[in-house]
């Protein structure tokens, strides 16, 4: 059987994610079943690439899409997308089989399986697509999808305040991904990640490097939530927990690190590539670490925990060598399963129990034994006790940290302290909430259904079994995604047990003070207890004062133009037309008014325009109705002999006509209008003249520059040419209207059509009130 | 001539504008109509003048011989005066239905659409 081409697959799992809300509604309890199967037979047949992509020959297609802007639907499935595919497709299963038990009561359940399915789909199109620009699609679907399931209790505020947190922080950083894939469209000519891969030395010597690697960095930090951009992940744990386990653990924050992996080869192996992401790492690592010692919430617990282990994973790929990387490929993969199962025992917990609070959980081994015995699996994988995959992944971090140079020592002893964190962290949620004695006011918990057992336990003995037998699970996928991020194999296979060294020696260490720090807890909370951090180190008072301070500065801004006052728009309308225009026309090379060469005049034009300046200044200065309509009648007619004297009948005689009509309407309505009042003050009629008087001289002056220079129109001719032969008419405007352009001569009788319904209707239709 | 017709174009604008800035509706509407009447002059102005030499090809002719005055800025305005004038009646009659309706023709007492919470307006 052919394999279906990635595509369909990305197509067939947006089409699932639409129908699931309808699916659930008509399955009701059956839907469980079915939710699962959808990740898992996307895992399987993502599976059936498997040898292929083993073998070191990765999947392409390629689509067009929009070829004028470079966007094509092309996709690559390497060793580093397919060990991102499975993680979550897997971990996609165990959500959703859980979930369908979990929201049984919510409401809304139909549609969170919509959102989670959307998501799903749009994660595998970040690891798969191969253009760039297609990246960013998925990208920022999966932060749209992100923001909905966070603010998924949306009738909570505070939940909703963290979806919009997470949604402007992220999609911040993904404007400036967009921003940094667009300079390094410029710089290659080419959006294909795959094309740009033979361009290192091309890239990293052009002068707008350091700004593509800021760019392009600000957005992978955002997503993967590294400091100082890491305050929304602690905060989106409003959301079920089934999403804080498959996006803000296993899957979603780490799409940031699969695209600094993915970018490694392409734009790394510079000083500044490989030391910011170092540096950062490290930073949120301990940051974070430190940070979670005095977390209550089980899973703010591991939220912090989840931070700590991203910024592990960032300094890994910041120290870069063939070592580190095989400790970043282990270490991501043990992470996403146990932090996964450890989320999802938490959000079991919560569920029996109603609470999260960890001080308030114990003994609950006896009523809950398959969770209590599938936490304690994650947890010594978190820990990193033999044989979890843990273990090996902790082992790997520490020989590869201890390599580094100069700074090796500094970075072991910030490794160590931050696993000792973790261990703290794992004894809290995967432990204490089931050891000690039975608590009373927690007797009638019981174990959680069937549905929400399995998915977190397949996972927690998947962590087992590739503990034990690394290399026969994993061990080909290690070495395509070498080449992915370094372009060479590592050669180094993945052993459970090296032996007793020094790095055995610091995992000891580690658990000790672990252990040690999880005694000494209570003691230092309560001597931190009256401690506060001031707001300025802060970084998320940083986002609430700029938050806040835009929609102060919009506030402003919309009362400052938009308050109602319909005067005021007019004024800002036409001096923003007005300024920039005079701005363009007295500055491009030297305005100098240029007179008209004929200033010869006729006594009567001087008469004429006498009188239409006449009319004009008694219409302004009148408190009459009468007198200003006889005004404006006057003007008109003289506007008509204007047309007149200079070849115009035709003009000339549709302006009296209308004019005539304009001043028979007006007395007509006359008997209901007020009468003149001024109302305006001295100071708003002189800044009105002067803004008026403005505008006169600026269309004068328009006037007089156009008319300086001879104008020489094709049209012109062409009209007095094919009036007679193509027109059949002597009268050139004439036949121009009814002929040349017919069809605007439709559209003016249908707008004047539109308008007389509109006066029809003003005049004879009354709602509501009778007269 | 055209400076005398460039003068008054300018002067149509700035009544025009001066008026749809006062707070009487009537004045409004008059302001439309300068405006309207400015726009034709601009058209008219800017396709040059010429004096007294309608477009009308003569008996005999295939083809008219210059100087004859541009026909296309005058059917361009044609058609403006014709939209200009159902404009005109529409604002007229929408003014007098909604002094009615409302019992102001003061614009600046018809500003209570736009408002927004915490604004100073």
């Amino acid at each position: 059987m052919r394999n279906p081409p990635l595509l369909a697959l990305i197509i067939t799992g947006f089409a699932v994610s639409a129908a699931a809300p309808y699916l659930y509604r008509l399955l009701k309890a059956r839907f469980v079943w079915f939710g699962a199967a959808f990740p898992l037979t996307l895992f399987t047949v993502f599976m059936l690439r498997y040898p292929q992509v083993a073998s070191g020959v990765p999947v392409r297609e390629r689509w067009s899409w929009v070829p004028s802007l470079g966007l094509d639907l092309s996709f690559v499935l390497d060793g580093l997308s397919l060990t991102f595919v499975m993680l979550v497709t897997l971990i996609g299963a165990a959500v959703f089989l859980y979930a369908s038990v979990y929201l049984r009561h919510y409401e809304e359940a139909d549609r969170f399986f919509g959102f989670i399915g959307m998501f799903m789909t749009s994660m595998l199109g970040v690891v798969l697509a191969d253009n760039m620009l297609l990246l960013f699609l998925f990208w920022e679907l999966t932060s749209i999808s992100s923001f909905l399931l966070i603010g998924f209790n949306h009738h909570v505020p505070s939940s909703r305040a963290s979806a919009l947190k997470a949604l402007l922080v992220t999609g911040a950083g993904g404007l400036a991904l967009l921003a940094g894939m667009l300079l390094l469209g410029n710089v290659t000519g080419s959006f294909e990640l795959s094309s740009l891969y033979a361009m290192n030395d091309l890239i990293i010597s052009h002068r707008l490097y350091p700004a593509i690697v800021a760019l392009i960095l600000v957005g992978a930090f955002t997503k993967s939530a590294q400091f100082p951009f890491h305050f929304w992940l602690p905060d989106a744990m409003a959301a079920p927990s089934p999403v804080s386990a498959y996006l803000h653990s296993a899957t979603m924050v780490k799409a940031g690190i699969y695209l600094i992996a993915r970018f490694n080869h392409e734009i790394g192996g510079t000083v500044l590539w490989q030391d910011t992401i170092l540096v950062a790492g490290a930073t949120t690592m301990i940051f974070a670490g430190l940070l979670s010692y005095r977390q209550n919430d089980l899973k703010r617990l591991l939220a912090y925990s989840t931070l700590s282990v991203l910024g592990t994973l960032v300094m890994l790929l910041g120290i870069g060598s063939k070592l580190a990387i095989k400790a970043f490929f282990i270490y991501l993969i043990a992470h996403s399963l146990y932090k996964g199962t450890l989320f999802l025992v938490a959000g079991t917990l919560d569920h029996e129990t109603g609470t999260r609070d960890v001080g308030k959980l114990g003994g609950l081994f006896r009523a809950m034994p398959v969770t209590a015995v599938t936490a304690a699996l994650a947890s010594f994988s978190m820990m990193g006790v033999i044989p979890l995959i843990g273990f090996i992944g902790k082992e790997t971090l520490y020989k590869a940290v201890l390599d580094v140079q100069p700074w090796g020592m500094l970075l072991i002893v910030l490794a160590v302290a931050s696993s000792a964190f973790l261990v703290v962290v794992t004894l809290l949620v995967g432990f204490r909430p089931f050891l000690g004695k039975p608590r009373p006011e927690l007797q009638k918990v019981h174990e959680a259904p069937i549905a929400m057992l399995v998915g977190p336990f397949i996972l927690a003995i998947s962590g087992l079994l590739l503990g034990l037998f690394p290399d026969f699970f994993v061990g080909r996928l290690l070495e395509e995604s070498a080449v992915s991020i370094l372009s060479q194999r590592l050669g180094i296979e993945i052993e459970l047990w090296h032996g007793f060294n020094l790095v055995l020696l610091l995992s000891f260490v580690t658990l000790l003070a672990g252990v040690g720090l999880y005694l000494l807890r209570p003691f230092v909370l309560s001597r931190m207890e009256p401690l506060h951090l001031p707001g300025l180190v802060k970084p998320s008072i940083w986002y609430e004062e700029a938050l806040a301070g835009m929609l102060r500065f919009a506030t402003w801004l919309t009362s400052a133009l938009q308050n109602g006052d319909l005067r005021r728009y007019l004024a800002v309308i036409i001096l923003s037309a007005l300024i920039p225009a005079s701005l363009m026309l007295f500055s491009s090379g030297g305005f100098s008014v240029t007179l008209p060469a004929d200033l010869s005049v006729t006594p009567y034009e001087v008469a004429l325009a006498l009188i239409i300046v006449l009319a004009t200044a008694l219409l302004l200065t009148s408190d009459s109705r009468l007198k200003a309509i006889v005004s404006m009648g006057v003007l008109g007619f003289g506007v008509g002999m204007i047309f007149i004297i200079y070849g115009a009948p035709d003009v000339a005689l549709t302006t009296f006509a209308i004019e005539t009509l304009n001043v028979i309407l007006f007395v007509l309505v006359l008997a209901h209008l007020p009468k003149f009042t001024s109302r305006s003050r001295t100071t708003g009629r002189i800044r009105d003249g002067l803004i008026a008087a403005s505008a006169g001289i600026f269309m004068t002056l328009t006037v007089l520059q156009v008319t300086s220079t001879a104008l020489s129109s094709r049209l012109k001719e062409y009209f007095a040419s094919a009036s007679l032969p193509d027109g059949h008419g002597r009268n050139v405007v004439n036949v121009i209207l009814v002929d040349f352009r017919a069809f605007d001569t439709l559209g003016e009788i249908t707008v004047l059509a539109i308008a007389a319904i509109g006066v029809f209707a003003l005049l004879k239709l009354r709602t509501g009130k009778t007269d | 001539m055209t400076l005398l017709l460039a003068l008054i174009t300018g002067l149509f604008y700035a009544a025009g504008i001066y008026l749809i800035l006062r707070r009487s509706l009537v004045k409004v509407i008059f302001g439309i109509m300068f405006l309207g009447h400015a726009a034709n002059m601009l058209i008219f102005s800017t396709g040059r003048l010429t004096k007294g030499a309608p477009a009308f090809v003569p008996e005999g002719a295939q083809a008219l011989a210059e100087p004859f005055a541009d026909p296309l800025p005058q059917a361009l305005i044609l058609t403006a005066i014709v939209i200009g004038f159902g404009l005109q009646a529409f604002a007229i009659v929408l003014f007098r239905r909604s002094f009615e309706e409302l019992g102001t023709d003061d614009v600046d007492a018809m500003r209570t659409t736009d408002r927004i919470e915490g604004g100073d307006a």
